[in-house]
């Protein structure tokens, strides 16, 4: 399936990459923007989903919420040494409960090409479009 | 962008009047060509710092100036402490003090070219480069603080390079003011096992040869020649810095938010200089300064022991160290008078002329290395402050080609292996864990730099001292 059937895609920024993701809840958006992030690094189907990370974030707004939650990934990633290619996202208000499957980075399996990092707030946006949520947000890398 | 929306100063300096929120004009450096093809974004992000509390004089792009986040990369805007003025995070971005070690080898192209696949697998296997790759310096706490307060002095302490690297590094390797103790656990976590590691990207190492002089006295004085070969690192505070900047970002924005002050972007998060969050970020911005210090530090000596294993009594000695991505405290002299300036530089050398106090006895009658990096197979440059640097934009100037093309693009347009193929028959070695990095970074994605180097050099924000080329290029 490619990206865009998935729900995710990329936008084209000068230095750094812009994520978009839509879907029928906040919940789903979020998910396939951190897949979004994933697909920057690597094909995010080559990430074997069989540890499991589960973080916690809260902000003022649900924009920042969602750039809480990509940085909260940014770090675990940093620190496990990991990447990650399955997600779930429980959001309540401006709180998220977020659980991320993934692997530790093999770089002869995911060739990494860059490294997140971390979220930025231009371009940032979170709404709804008719009958679903669109966001977008770029990382710098 | 739009030439009729500027008012040509002269064929290297444009300028935007005030208008809207704007306190200052704005000012762009670059031939016709080069402000011509850089996104509507620049000019939206230069006006936007135009509009913060406190900026003197004007809010600057450089001549490879493109599209950021919050600040354009290619900006420079300094701040007036006593004139309400702020410190933003987004104003030095997420890798602090990310720069360029320059180190001259006394090697000529001829030595290494019987060697030259040896050396480049000796270097690609001596520095952890890429993600996923960690050092072999693993800090305690007690450790970690003791290289967030004491930099590259700090490594050369624990027998990382000589003490004469010192002095061939801004601030003599050590940045004064840090505060370790405003440095989060999350981010000593984060650089637990990156000391002495490259990252990825766009940064580097390479080994380069200087292939023009353009300034016989500047490059005597230097220490370079036309035939010898140069090492340049480009890296920066890695995952500590990155982490401090999130942080600060966040804690920012939600304070601003707080004292309702409005902002065109919310990625100009800032804090007045002259309040707690602005010193505690302060603090720990100049931390991960000394953690990029470190950082190039140890790289540096493992490059020497790399040469030295393959090319044995290689010396290669430290020509200058300086970052392009920070917010110092500096004086200069605005309608004659003396001023304590905030400068943030993002994605801008720091660029002192000649006779700076700071800058080493040898260098000084000169003025201080600017390092201008390439991209694998184009041209770097080594350039000089100059007496006009100061007046034209703080002392500051160019820093890289920047981008042409996003790294989705270049994706579609090559493969890794292709690359460095061609790179391989051009006379470039690359050393890279990843194809797809390789693709993303592709020459030809990038701006051709000449226009960039030619646009600061007539510019008068610094001049061209010489011209290199890479042999060996490691890529994260």
């Amino acid at each position: 399936m490619s990206a865009q059937a998935n729900g995710w895609s990329h936008f084209a920024h000068e230095a750094d990459i812009g994520l978009a993701a839509s879907g029928p809840s906040l919940g789903d958006v979020f998910e396939r923007v951190a897949t979004a992030m994933t697909g920057a690094i690597t094909d995010p189907e080559l990430v074997r989903t069989n540890e499991k990370v589960t973080v916690h974030c809260e902000a003022p707004d649900i924009e920042l919420l969602l750039v809480e939650w990509l940085n909260a990934l940014v770090f675990e990633m940093a620190t496990r040494g990991m990447l990650f290619g399955r997600f779930e996202v429980r959001i309540d208000g401006c709180r998220l409960v977020g659980t991320a499957w993934g692997e530790k980075i093999s770089r002869e399996r995911h060739h990494p090409a860059v490294e997140v990092k971390g979220a930025t707030y231009t371009g940032l946006s979170v709404h709804r479009r008719g009958g679903s949520w669109v966001a977008r947000c770029v990382v710098d890398v | 962008m739009e030439l009729s929306r500027l008012e040509k100063v002269s064929p290297f300096e444009w300028r935007i009047a005030p208008h809207g929120e704007m306190r200052v004009p704005a000012v762009l450096y670059g031939d016709e060509q080069l402000i011509r093809d850089m996104d509507d974004k620049v000019y939206e992000q230069v006006t936007n710092v135009a509009t913060l509390p406190g900026i003197v004089t004007a809010s600057y792009a450089m001549p490879d100036a493109h599209w950021g986040y919050g600040f354009p990369i290619g900006g420079v805007a300094a701040f007036d402490p006593e004139a309400g003025g702020v410190v933003s995070a987004g104003g030095v971005g997420f890798d602090i003090s990310c720069g360029v070690r320059t180190m001259v080898t006394g090697l000529k192209r001829e030595d290494v070219e019987p060697v030259k696949e040896e050396l480049a697998d000796t270097l690609f296997a001596a520095i952890p480069a890429g993600l996923g790759s960690t050092g072999e310096i693993s800090l305690s706490d007690a450790e970690m603080t003791a290289m967030l307060a004491g930099g590259a002095r700090w490594a050369v302490d624990r027998g990382f390079g000589a003490p004469a690297d010192l002095d061939r590094i801004e601030e003599s390797g050590c940045m004064p003011g840090a505060m370790p103790d405003c440095v989060s656990d999350r981010a000593r976590q984060r650089q637990r096992r990156e000391m002495g590691t490259l990252g990825s990207g766009n940064h580097y190492l390479e080994i380069q040869e200087i292939v023009r002089i353009h300034d016989g006295d500047a490059a005597r004085a230097f220490g370079l020649a036309v035939g010898e070969l140069v090492v340049g690192i480009h890296c920066g505070s890695r995952g500590l810095g990155h982490q401090i900047g999130t942080e600060f970002l966040r804690d920012m924005a939600i304070e601003d938010a707080r004292l309702g002050l409005k902002l065109p972007d919310r990625e100009l998060a800032c804090s007045p200089i002259d309040s707690d969050l602005g010193r505690r970020y302060l603090g720990a911005m100049r931390a991960a300064i000394n953690c990029a210090f470190a950082n190039r530090q140890i790289i540096g000596h493992l490059v020497r022991q790399a040469l030295c294993a393959v090319l044995p009594r290689t010396e290669a000695t430290l020509l200058f160290d300086v970052s392009h991505n920070t917010c110092k405290v500096e004086e200069h002299t605005i309608n004659g008078k003396a001023r304590q300036l905030f400068v943030h530089r993002k994605g801008a050398t720091r660029a002192f002329g000649p006779g700076h106090a700071s800058l080493p006895g040898a260098l000084r009658p000169i003025g201080q290395p600017v390092f201008v990096g390439g991209s694998m197979g184009t041209a770097s440059w080594i350039l000089a402050g100059t007496a006009t640097s100061e007046r034209r934009a703080f002392s500051s100037a160019c820093h890289g080609a920047g981008r042409r093309m996003s790294r989705h693009q270049a994706r579609k347009n090559w493969r890794g292996d292709d690359v460095v193929r061609d790179l391989a028959h051009r006379g470039t070695l690359i050393r890279s864990p990843s194809m797809r990095g390789v693709a993303e970074e592709a020459p030809a994605a990038y701006k051709d730099v000449t226009a960039v180097i030619e646009a600061t050099h007539e510019a008068g924000l610094a001049r061209k001292i010489a011209e290199l080329r890479p042999l060996i290029c490691i890529k994260g």
